[in-house]
């Protein structure tokens, strides 16, 4: 049996920004049909790495080739412009000219009824919705998820990870998706990659797991973590605590 | 007469035909900035194409294109912000202007009707190359609209879906720098800015859609143009800045309606 080429190839691609190296020496593939996340702290080279993949960015060490012929972005946010008057369904229909299409795409992502809002009206969390709605209305063959559920309640992460699911099956699209939820990570991706500049390790999310370098950087107590922290915690301590300012969360 | 206010009327509804769509950008992508650099680059222009005499319409192009240019590279290598670099040109390009001007001893040179616009002096021939010169704008914007709104919305999810967003991003600002080369007839360089950006800030007001607050921003643009050149004919005042009292008005009547 012959296997296609894979989606997305890196190989030993290196990145840097005025001289200071970004991403070294990255090999990764992405196969159609898989969900693979991408976790590391902060700074680890996250966004670039998947510029890189969106060809945004050049490497300048390395190959990437990308084969997919039509890839969906959700970008980490959208900062809509209040001069720009736009409606969610307009918002569509820039992306793709069918309309009814468009309004079936909203409904599956739970956005049904708001199509003649004005997009700097919605919430946070419908925003990010119309995001995910734009990206995988021309039912992609990559989909590239950055930070898919920041500012989604729990219900609607777990509707949001379901419809991925559903879209792999139904596309065999591959996925790649940003994550700081190291809890979904374990349980939904096909792929880990945990990177900090390099590939620190890579693999099934059970290998993945109990891999010393994903241990030295996320701590052995992942299982009470449903979000990443750019800080320690008393293993013990369960009420509050402080965060630094880049941290995306209340 | 009656010919001379049929020209400037016609030289004036053709420029704020597509004032109105090219305004919505300025005011979405945030150029009006951008949009002074130009209109004051033009001015230097002028005072090269009568120093080096070389053609005026030309050069009064020329110079707001490569300034437009050289903007969309310097944007793209980074470096120094952007409104310090439209600080640096926008200004020099004018005082280089105005010191050339005063440097031209004996050539009748209306330094007024350059800052302030001579609608009523436009000629026949003019008037071609501004009709010319709006249609191919207008062309230029129906033509790129959709990828014109996508890389304003948002320019790395434009790119991923397939735009070419640099080509598209220089398509705009050539069209700016051919609308600063024929406004200058009508509203001169210190006023362009304005009949882009206040027709299009009033549409604003009562538009739900993008080609809305098009469509609106070149009617509000006309009514500005033929109001301030019947004001000019009426009471004698000059006429770039009697459109752009006109233009204010009409905002301050949109913000008005909006509230209700």
């Amino acid at each position: 049996m012959s296997t296609p080429l894979p989606l997305v190839e890196l190989r030993s691609a290196g990145k840097s920004f005025s001289g200071r190296a970004v991403l070294e020496n990255i090999s990764l593939i992405l196969e159609r049909g898989a969900i693979t996340t991408l976790i590391g702290p902060n700074g680890a080279g996250k966004s670039t790495l998947v510029r890189v993949i969106l060809g945004l960015l050049k490497t300048d060490k390395g190959d990437c080739i990308n084969r997919a012929k039509s890839i969906g972005y959700m970008p980490q946010r959208l900062h809509i412009d209040q001069t720009l008057p736009l409606s969610l369904l307009r918002f569509m229909t820039l992306a793709h000219r069918n309309r009814q299409h468009c309004l079936d795409t909203l409904t599956r992502v739970g956005l049904e009824g708001l199509a003649e809002q004005p997009l700097h009206q919605l919430s946070g969390g419908q925003l990010q919705r119309a995001m995910l709605a734009r990206a995988i209305v021309h039912q992609p063959e990559l989909l590239v998820l950055d930070e898919p559920v920041q500012g989604l309640d729990i219900s609607g992460q777990a509707a949001l990870y379901r419809l991925i699911d559903e879209l792999v099956a139904e596309l065999s699209c591959g996925v790649l998706m940003v994550s700081h939820d190291l809890h979904v990570v374990m349980s939904a991706s096909h792929q880990v990659i945990c990177l900090n500049g390099h590939i620190c390790c890579q693999g099934m999310p059970e290998q993945i797991r109990n891999d010393p370098s994903y241990l030295g950087i996320f701590g052995a107590a992942t299982a009470i973590y449903t979000h990443h922290h750019d800080h320690v915690h008393d293993s013990d301590e369960g009420g509050a605590h402080q965060h630094s300012s880049d941290c995306n969360h209340d | 007469m009656f010919e001379l206010l049929a020209t400037a009327i016609a030289g004036g509804l053709a420029v704020a035909l597509v004032a109105g769509p090219l305004g919505c950008f300025v005011v979405w992508r945030r150029m009006a900035y951008f949009g002074d650099t130009l209109a004051h680059s033009a001015l230097l222009g002028v005072a090269l194409s009568v120093f080096f005499s070389l053609n005026l319409s030309l050069a009064t192009a020329a110079v707001p294109l490569t300034i437009a240019l050289l903007l969309v590279w310097l944007e793209q290598r980074g470096g120094l912000p952007l409104d310090t670099l439209l600080g640096i040109l926008s200004h020099s390009a004018l005082a280089a202007g105005l010191v050339l001007v005063a440097m031209l001893d004996g050539v009748r040179i209306d330094l007024m009707a350059l800052l302030f616009g001579d609608l009523l002096a436009i000629t026949g021939r003019e008037l071609m190359v501004i009709v010319a010169v709006a249609a191919i704008i207008l062309a230029l914007l129906v033509w790129l609209w959709r990828p014109l709104i996508n890389i304003t919305l948002n320019a790395e999810l434009a790119a991923v879906e397939g735009t070419q967003v640099t080509a598209v991003r220089t398509a705009l600002m050539v069209a700016t720098a051919l609308l600063i080369a024929i406004a200058m007839k009508i509203v001169g360089v210190m006023l362009i800015t304005a009949l882009l950006v206040i027709p299009a800030a009033a549409a604003r007001r009562i538009s739900r859609t993008p080609e809305q607050m098009a469509v609106f921003a070149s009617a509000i643009a006309s009514i500005s143009v033929l109001g301030g050149t019947a004001l000019a004919w009426q009471a004698d005042t000059p006429v770039g800045p009697s459109v752009v009292v006109v233009a204010s008005g009409l905002f301050i009547l949109a913000t008005a309606l909006r509230r209700q």
